[in-house]
């Protein structure tokens, strides 16, 4: 199994999700078929091939610099979870 | 009268004839829509004070005898991954349950422009993620042609077939637009990448989303790529290039024009039945004048590898905004900023959307970011040549839409050879390239559909070819019976 419980709860962190340890196990085996599944890559001989990450032939996007009309706060915080002093409340951030 | 049967085209002239009007029906789509919605679950939200207040506005401009553009008055069903300015954009996930969009997208504004009726927001899979509706915040959705089927990966299609929709708007990563529509038995295009702005789009996975329209037949199709194309500049990928009068392509020809058949999409993987069908229907382009030619897009079989790899990446980092802080779902329990965040998206998101993040997050990652992201998008480089070397040999390339019919919901089917059901649409998702699916046949009372694939920018060609097989059969004319048992 190349995806180990280490590297999984590490991942998750990154990824801000978490796995129950009860269903580590089973998780880990359907997580290491999906590197399994992506794997298949490996076969192609891509050693020479330029990646491609756009298809456009677009490099940079500019527009004038002007101001635009933006959000308004009342708008902004119309669908908070919570809200102090016209701000984003969230618990505290320092541990 | 079942107004609802009528095409976009169809009811534009009946509002110029005076013979309907707009209020009229927009409330005869409603009525359809609480006939029918209860079995189908296409719709996540109405909106039918606005819808009414729109189509008063168009019957007003008629009746002053002003010249009312092709889409005004028209209802229209958006997927909800697509703003409408004070709706509720869901993405059928939890995590965005009861959220306000606080703009329009840039569709939206140029559908506002025409005076085109907003009816509400379609169901689909949780963030466009899997291609059935099963896993969405609102149940799964049921095609109308057989309730105990799926959609597809987005209800918009079967909000168009059952007579809850003239036309819908929808996006497509991998192809949740033409594959919905074709189990649907409804036209489905896709444009270039870059012709229609993302601009008010949720993000999936950026460098292949696109906006695109599902229709009744190729004239609304075409008739919608007119105002939902062109340049805006807040989206840095949209392409600064000339818009054609898609109508124009509505011309009744194929002599001479060169069609490409891919041998790699009529393999042991797709259903013979389809297969059938889908031959059946380059034999009338045969008889109708085009040359048939043989390519072969050799990477095929790694497509939806590749868009696996560089999707779930991409959503990896698209989907970080979704934290509880500003919007969104948000566990109050949390006594921690980082605890909060964790927890939020733990019971936010889906199963599916979990595992497709992580494994995103993990290909991004040091020591993985080289031999999966890089080696995937060097992949998508040679599913680009692919086509370039076949677009050598043709004009356009001809494929089924989907290699299996609406599977019923009972289908046991691994997670991976679901995966694989989108190797027939992916492609083009990956190299950019504008593809429609029209109806071309019927197996087992599920219609089948089959998809044209155009050069880049050349949506013209394929409109033609699909228009033109269109105008030669009936296959766009059947209705969903609504049959099955949910």
């Amino acid at each position: 199994m190349k995806v180990t419980a280490d590297i999984a709860i590490r991942i998750a962190d990154l990824t801000k999700v978490i796995i129950p340890e009860a269903e580590m196990d089973a998780y880990l085996e359907h997580y290491n078929k999906v590197f399994d599944y992506a794997d298949e890559l490996q076969k192609l001989d891509t050693e020479n091939v330029e990646p491609t990450t756009y298809i456009l032939p677009i490099y940079n996007a500019f527009r004038e610099d002007v101001a635009l009309e933006g959000v308004s706060q009342e708008v902004a915080l119309k669908d908070a979870p919570a809200v102090h002093n016209g701000g984003f409340k969230v618990p505290r951030v320092m541990e | 009268m079942d107004l609802f049967k009528y095409t976009a085209h169809e009811l534009h002239e009946k509002f110029v004839n005076k013979e309907i009007t707009a209020v009229e029906l927009t409330n005869c789509v409603y009525d359809r829509i609480a006939e029918v919605d209860e079995q189908v679950n296409a719709y996540i939200s109405l909106s039918k004070e606005e819808a009414l207040a729109q189509a008063a506005k168009v019957d007003e401009k008629i009746a002053a005898g002003e010249a009312i553009a092709p889409l005004a008055g028209i209802p229209v069903v958006f997927k909800d991954n697509i703003n409408i300015n004070g709706q509720v954009t869901s993405c059928a996930s939890k995590m965005l349950a009861g959220v306000h969009t606080v703009f329009d997208a840039h569709v939206t504004e140029n559908l506002r422009k025409e005076d085109a009726v907003f009816l509400g927001k379609a169901n689909m899979a949780e963030f466009s993620i899997g291609n059935t509706t099963d896993n969405s915040f609102y149940g799964a959705a049921h095609n109308p042609w057989n309730l105990n089927c799926t959609t597809g990966g987005c209800a918009t299609a079967a909000a168009v077939a059952a007579g809850e929709a003239i036309w819908a708007l929808a996006s497509d990563t991998s192809g949740d637009l033409r594959q919905p529509a074709a189990y649907a038995g409804c036209v489905g295009i896709k444009p270039t990448y870059g012709r229609v702005s993302r601009l008010g789009l949720a993000a999936y996975a950026s460098s292949m989303d696109q906006i695109g329209a599902v229709t009744k037949d190729v004239t609304d199709a075409a008739t919608v790529l007119n105002v939902i194309c062109g340049k805006d500049f807040r989206d840095s990928t949209s392409w600064e290039v000339e818009t054609p009068d898609f109508t124009k392509a509505l011309v009744a020809d194929v002599k001479g024009l060169r069609i490409g058949v891919p041998k790699e999409y009529f393999g042991a993987n797709v259903d013979a039945k389809i297969k059938a069908e889908v031959e059946k229907a380059i034999e009338q382009y045969k008889a109708m004048g085009a040359e048939i030619v043989e390519v072969s897009l050799p990477h095929t079989a790694y497509a939806v590898k590749a868009f696996y790899v560089i999707a779930n990446g991409e959503a990896g980092a698209n989907f970080a905004r979704y934290d509880g802080v500003r919007y969104g779902y948000r566990n109050m329990e949390a006594q921690s900023a980082s605890e909060m965040t964790a927890r939020s998206r733990d019971e936010g998101f889906g199963e599916e959307v979990k595992l497709r993040l992580m494994f995103g997050t993990h290909v991004l990652s040091k020591g993985y970011y080289e031999n999966y992201y890089v080696r995937a998008m060097k992949v998508r480089t040679l599913i680009r040549n692919d086509f370039e070397e076949a677009f050598k040999q043709c004009d356009v390339l001809l494929t089924p839409t989907t290699p299996v019919l609406a599977e019923a919901y009972n289908t046991e089917m691994d997670a991976f050879a679901k995966y694989e059901l989108d190797f027939t649409t992916v492609t083009a998702n990956l190299a950019g390239l504008p593809a429609i699916t029209v109806p071309c046949g019927m197996v087992d009372g599920m219609p089948v559909g089959m998809q044209l694939i155009g050069k880049v920018l050349d949506e013209a060609t394929i409109l033609k070819a699909a228009y033109t097989f269109e105008q030669a059969t009936d296959f766009h004319k059947a209705m969903a019976p609504l049959g099955g048992n949910k």
